[in-house]
Order: structure tokens, then sequence, then C-alpha cells
């Protein structure tokens, strides 16, 4: 159970409180509500590198990261489809200066054009190193927009190119901040070795007096329904064929959400699940297998993706997986499997309140999708699912009429 | 209630560390004489128990894939369990296992909820004692490895990295050894099977145990692992003497990747592990350099330049030998330009004294990082294990905090004059020039 405080300041600004004496660190966590999913279709990869430029100065700090390491503390941050999450921890008497620090970008940038200069570049690198330069590295830049037509998830947090980062300029970052980064837009979680009375008197100083602004409206397309199997087909220079396998699913914040991680897990947590040991060791027609979803806050993405071995055609493979998809479409699966991957969800959920940062990160996230007390329902939440339920939302969602699927095949097979 | 705007510009007041406070391990033994360490700290109910095996890892033998293989395949069928059944009850309990291979040594980890142990711990006990290594379940292994190998030597970051150690230590040394695809040849299940029965024995292994301890551990494990049953007589092929490193005489070393958008690069040099006076002195120099996201390398490289997404430096200790390295992808067209700043930074460290500012922030923050490090049971355990490999005890922790308050620029240009010479750097690039 985790407890803690909860409460909204006069800027609109949502402030959650989790203490947690065993630990000599604090943390603070705050959430934006924006994502690359609010991104100009024509300015895509701007989320992401706003986000880089957070760490360029702000209005009355010329450098976040100095002031931060010097109380002992450390930093981090990314960017989603959906959100905007920065963090940092410190030792906890130091607590004030992170205050200082996170409230100072909250209030205003620095706006300067020789960070917007750099963090373009680097960027830039992030693009090359993480996409480019890998193997399977334009794996989500292919599929994403396989499975989505209209929907911004059918672009990356990247971006869906290189030039539109290139093109980015300062007025384009001066409206993105002045638009979503505003005290009733972000989530502040302060968690670890504190006080309320101390953490409330700090976020009343350093956030409460930053001004109120509107909340920005979303206002996004819904993905029509798919109803024709989509299928790509691309060569690269990789070390063996892979396959990738879409389906749209229901949002994070669906009641039928807890319903389909559990198909996931079905299919393909730990050694015992059912791909792997169909797939992978009775059939062997992958070397590896894996079935996940991506947990969207908009109607999301259930991916099954695996490497084919050798002499193994696409067909062949998605074919096979097809067969295993049908098994849970048309038989009720038995108490004792279902047990077995409730169980695991339950440990997964407790070794994960295992360290502050994270509980601290969930907190802001289970506000964001609704509620930040479902952190503590989700247990029960997994634990409601029936094998009705799996067939049900299996029959649903996992249909060749509702899947895109990526042939990525290699050039040079060994 | 009237709040009235705060100074925004001058940063509140902050303290340092004084001394820190590590929940030491708690040595028994069960009545085999397995040395056993608990550190009960947490408040949820569950726990991590590992055993290590010293004689477990790549650098115990020629072979490293046999190391490596003989732990990926523990779960691959027991005495009285297949694979499938094993993953199934470790599935079924919630339960997560991790088995891993180092070069120094490998390791057998359960992590369990405390109300599970009773069904969870015989699963263990399976893996510890009575691995079986199939011929059905081998054959698929080697192939999967296989692909991973390959997929791996795609990697300009990946071949550096191997490239690189296999250039520090020199092809005979265990440590430097270059894994290629005809050494999947020569393997059977017989190997895996005979190293296991060498190194997975009663008499050569300790237990780390962390986590909210349960008070029937200890007769469970006296009942699965106290027995004389697992002091196994198997002949011990395990290599006693770590021959000595042989750095590359050739300095400067490429790899060409035609295809390559980034070159990975890599430079650095043969140096010692923490058991060495100059190793916490040198911890702090690497700081300076390359340690953290304010880092020399960094500011200069990533933020100033935009050449990197990243790019940092570390000191790698292992048990027989330590090194040094930088290592970052960047551009193939500014590559040139990011090593004439990377030896800049070097020289810049050889030449100039680090202003007291910039000692006394990367201080703090070493610190603050340590205390992170320390914190919650695994991370504790981490610690302990950190010492007690090593032979050194808890008192390193209180010496490498005094080194990181009290080092002055002074030596820590002496340091940088004698370990950080152009002239003793191994450089290589994986890409394109």
């Amino acid at each position: 159970m985790i407890k803690f405080n909860r409460y909204t300041l006069g800027n609109g600004l949502r402030v959650i409180v989790h203490t947690d004496k065993s630990t000599p660190l604090a943390c603070i966590n705050i959430l934006y509500d924006v994502g690359a999913r609010d991104e100009d279709p024509e300015r895509t990869g701007f989320a992401h590198l706003f986000e880089h430029l957070m760490f360029g100065g702000s209005i009355n700090i010329p450098s976040y990261d100095e002031p931060l390491q010097r109380a002992g503390g450390e930093n981090n941050a990314f960017t989603t489809n959906d959100l905007t999450n920065y963090y940092l921890t410190l030792p906890a008497a130091n607590l004030e200066t992170g205050f200082w620090l996170e409230s100072d970008r909250m209030l205003s940038l620095a706006f300067s054009e020789k960070s917007l200069e750099v963090q373009r570049s680097v960027v830039i690198e992030e693009f090359k190193q993480r996409y480019l330069n890998q193997p399977y590295g334009d794996v989500w830049l292919l599929l994403r927009p396989l499975a989505y037509k209209v929907h911004p998830y059918l672009w990356c947090t990247i971006g869906k190119e290189i030039r539109h980062i290139e093109e980015a300029v300062i007025e384009d970052v001066k409206a993105f901040f002045k638009k979503h980064y505003t005290p009733s837009n972000a989530i502040l979680v302060v968690a670890g070795n504190v006080n309320q009375e101390q953490v409330k008197e700090y976020a009343d100083k350093w956030f409460g007096t930053i001004p109120a602004q509107p909340r920005p409206l979303r206002n996004l397309k819904a993905e029509p329904e798919q109803k024709e199997y989509r299928n790509m087909h691309v060569t690269r220079e990789v070390p063996s064929d892979a396959i990738y396998m879409a389906f749209h699913m229901c949002s994070r914040r669906d009641p039928e959400y807890h319903t389909m991680d559990l198909i996931s897990d079905l299919l393909s947590r730990g050694n015992s699940a059912r791909l792997y040991n169909e797939l992978v060791k009775n059939k062997k027609m992958f070397s590896e297998i894996s079935a996940y979803l991506m947990g969207d806050l908009d109607k999301g993405m259930f991916v099954i993706s695996g490497k084919l071995l050798d002499g193994i055609s696409f067909k062949e493979a998605e074919l096979a997986v097809f067969a295993e998809l049908d098994k849970l479409k048309q038989e009720l699966i038995s108490d004792k499997e279902l047990q077995k991957v409730k169980n695991k969800m339950e440990s997964t959920i407790l070794f994960g309140e295992m360290s502050v940062p994270d509980i601290a990160m969930n907190l802001a996230f289970f506000e964001l999708y609704e509620d930040a007390d479902d952190i503590n329902k989700e247990v029960g939440k997994y634990m409601a699912v029936t094998p009705e339920k799996i067939r049900t939302q299996a029959k649903l969602n996992l249909k060749r009429e509702n899947c895109s699927s990526l042939f990525y095949e290699s050039q040079n097979k060994n | 209630m009237q709040i009235t705007a705060p100074d925004r510009i001058h940063a509140p007041s902050f303290g340092t560390l004084d001394k820190v406070e590590i929940t030491e391990a708690k040595g028994t033994a069960l009545s085999n004489k397995i040395p056993v360490f608990q550190i009960d700290a947490g408040s949820q109910d569950l726990v991590k128990i590992e055993f290590v095996f010293p004689q477990g890892g790549a650098a115990s033998q020629p072979r490293p894939l046999v190391s490596v293989g003989t732990s990926d395949m523990l779960e691959e069928g027991t005495m009285h369990f297949t694979s499938s059944e094993l993953a199934e009850q470790i599935d079924y309990y919630g339960a997560f296992t991790q088995m891993e291979a180092t070069l120094d040594f490998s390791s057998v980890c359960l992590y369990s909820l405390n109300k599970h142990l009773p069904a969870t711990l015989p699963l263990l006990e399976e893996l510890v004692k009575n691995a079986r290594f199939p011929e059905e379940e081998f054959k698929t292994y080697i192939q999967n490895k296989k692909e991973k190998f390959f997929s791996d030597e795609a990697k300009v970051a990946n071949v550096a990295r191997k490239k690189f150690t296999q250039l520090i230590f020199g092809d005979a040394h265990p440590y430097g050894h270059y894994l290629v695809e005809n050494e999947f040849a020569g393997l059977n299940r017989d190997t895996f099977a005979d190293f296991f029965g060498a190194a997975y024995s009663a008499d050569k292994c300790h237990i780390v145990v962390s986590g909210k301890i349960d008070p029937r551990l200890g007769d469970l494990f006296e009942k699965h692992f106290g027995g004389e049953d697992w002091k196994r007589s198997a002949k011990n092929n395990i290599l006693s003497q770590i021959p000595a490193a042989q750095t590359h005489s050739q300095k400067k070393h490429f790899v060409e990747r035609k295809d390559a958008v980034q070159s990975a690069l890599r430079i650095g040099r043969l140096l010692f592990n923490k058991t060495h006076p100059d190793y916490l002195g040198m911890q702090v120099l690497n700081t300076v350099l390359g340690g953290y996201f304010g880092s020399r390398l960094m500011s200069n490289i990533r933020e100033d330049k935009g050449y990197t997404y990243g790019i940092g430096s570390g000191m790698v200790s292992l048990k027989s030998a330590g090194y040094f390295f930088i290592s970052t992808e960047v551009g193939v067209d500014v590559c040139s330009n990011a090593l004439k700043e990377i030896y800049f930074e070097l020289q810049r460290l050889r030449e100039e004294l680090i202003p007291k500012e910039e000692l006394s922030l990367v201080s703090n923050y070493m610190l603050g990082t340590f205390l992170r490090s320390a914190d919650g049971p695994f991370a504790l355990a981490d610690k302990f294990k950190g010492v007690y490999d090593y032979k050194l005890d808890y008192t390193y922790y209180q010496n490498y905090v005094k080194t990181i308050k009290n080092i002055t620029p002074e030596e820590l240009l002496a340091l940088a004059n004698k370990y950080f010479r152009q002239e003793d750097m191994i450089e290589l690039v994986v890409g394109k020039m």
C-alpha cells in the first residue's frame, strides 16, 4: 500500500507527496502532459527536442545540471508519444535545490539560440545512433505509419525525419513552451525522506508563485477502425529475418487494458509462455519472440515481434503466430495458467515498488491516467481478469484484419 | 496566506555529506560451511538470493563460451524437471531467476516473494545442484547464441567494445579474448556439464541474501543447501594462473565499416583494479573527465560541439586487473575532430590544475551518487560484493568518501601526468574515418 497526500495549488499544479523515511534520498518527478502526439505533423520530433532544451538554462539559472550536481543530485528525462517526464534525486537535506531548479524552468526558459543549435545536432546524432546506425533501428519508423493512418501515433518521438529537427527555430520553441509547459498541465510528485509540511511550504513558495495559464485542449483525430490486413516488406543489412505484427487495442485507461496486458504475458512472459514454448522450443521457427503492449493513452498498439530462424519463411512464421492466437480465441485458458500470469504480475508490481524514484514516477503516471490512488488498485484489477475476458479480448483485437505486419528481411543471411 | 516571490537568482543553501552509513552484511555459515551473507533491509516482503561461484567465470578456463553457456543453460533442464516444468513453476510462483557469467565469476540468482519461498527454494536447489544440459536444448541454445553473436557483430559499438579489450589485454589473456565464429564448433553438452561439475560446488561458493529476511529462511537454507551431497569431486579443469596482460604495441587501430553512419571510438589503457592505492584518486579524475553528465568530455563534445549523443569514460575494475576507457559514437564526418578534442581534454588535465569550484562540484556529485548506489537492499548487496570479491572490507567505502572529499587539484594533476599520457593510450575507431 503506497500512501500519499495530494493537493492542487492555486495555479492548477497538482502535487503528490509520498514519504519513505528508510531512504537518505529525496526525489522530485515532474510530468508534463505533452508528448509527440501533440506535435504539428510538419514539425515532428519537437516534444523530444524540447525535452533536451529544458536543460539549456532557465530564465534565472544559466545551467540546470551544474547546481544540481553541486547539491549531489542527478536527473534525467524522457519523452513518449503521450507525455514528457523529468525526474531528479538528491540527498534529502538538499531537497530545496530541486524545487528551485524545477520551478524556474516551469516559470520560463532562457531560450538561447546556442542551446537550440547544439541540441539540434545532439538530437540528430541520437536519431542516427538509435534509428539509423543500429540493426533493426528503423523498425518503428516503418511500423507506426503502417498501423496508423490518421492518429499522430503514426510518427516516433524522435520524429518522422531528420529534416523536421533541422528546421526547428526558436519561435517554435517559445510557442511550444507557452502552450504546454504550464502549471495546470503538469503533475509534481515529491517522494522519499521528506516531511509533508516542508514540501507544502516549498511547493507554495517555488511553484505557487508561477502565474496560472490555461490548460491546453487536446483534440486529436481518432484512428478509424482497421478493416483490412496490412503488410510491408523491406530488405536491410541485418543478421536475420524479423517479423513485427502490430494490432490495435484499447487505451491504457480502458478497463480491458489489464486483460490485454495479461494476454501479452500468457504469450511471452517468461520461458513457460506460449509463444516461446511453441515457436522457439517445440517448432524451432524463431530464435526469439515476444509480445508486448505500448501502454498508449489513446487507443494503442499490441505488438508481437520475433527473429526467424534460417529456412523459415515470413508466411510460415506469421501463420504459426496466428495459430497460437487462434487458440486464445477458441479455447478458454485454464485457471492455473491464468493464475500463473497473475502471480507473476503481482510480484512484478511489488518488486517495482522497491525504489522511491519508481514509486514517484508511477504515482505521476496514475494521476495522469485518472487517479494516483489507482496505484494501489492495480493488483486487484489484474486479479479480476477471467478466462472469458481473455477470450473475448483476444477475439476482438488479435485478428488478421486488425493486423499490420512488417517483414524485415536480411540481405545477407548467414 | 500571502507568499512573497522567492529569490530565484541565488541557489538555496545546501549541505554536503560528511560520512555515509552503509548497512553491513552479517555473515553466518551453513553446516557444510557455505558462507551466507545477509542484508536485512527493505519493507516489501521479498528477497533476493544469490549464489556466487568464483570459479564459474569466463576467466577460469580457456574457452569463454563454456562459462557463459554453462550459466545460460542451467535452466534448460535438471535431474527432476524439464526446462518447461522448471519455467512453469518459477513463473507460477511469480519468481524471477537470473543467471550471470562475468569474466570473474558466475552467479545464480532467485528473486522471490517471501510467502512463496517454500516452493521456490527447491527450484533454486535444482539449478545449482542438478543441472543436466540435455543434448536437444544444447543444440537450440548454440543456434540461438550464434544468431545473437552475428547480430552483435553488426553493431559498431559492440565490435569496438570487444576489440578494445583485446587490444588492452592481448589475445592470450582471458579478459582480452575476442569471440569468433569457429569457437561455436568445438562445443558439446559434455563441455558444459564438465565445467558445471567443476565450478558449481558447495565448497566453491557463497550466498548473498538481501531484502526482508524471513525467519524461516535459515532452516530452509539448511534443508536445501546445507548438506554434503554437493561438494563435488569432479576433476578441476579450472585455470589456476591468469597470464599477464600484453597490451598491443601499436597504438592506433581502425576497423572499417563502409556503411556506418557513425563511428564508435574507444581510447584507453591498461590500469589497475580497486585494490591499487591510486584507484580512488583515479575515480575522481575520471569523473571530472567523463564520469558524469557535466563532465569535460560531455561539455565539450556533446554540449558545445554537438558531435555526439553521448560520451563518457570509466575505470573498470576486474578481479585481477583493471583498465581505463573513453567511449563514444560520433557522426563519421566529425570523427577526427572528436578525437582531437578528446586528446585536448586529456592534455588539459595534465597541464592545468582543476579549478576548486569544479572539483567541489564533482566531489558533491560523487557523494550523492554514492548515496544512491547504496540505497535499498539489493544495492546494499552490491556494495557488499564490491568489497568482498576483492578481499577488501567496508573501510574501503569510508576511504572512498574521504578521498572524494579531500583530494587536491595538485594530486589530480600528478595522477593525470602519471596515467593520462597520450603516448600510453590505445586508440580504436570502428566505422569510417
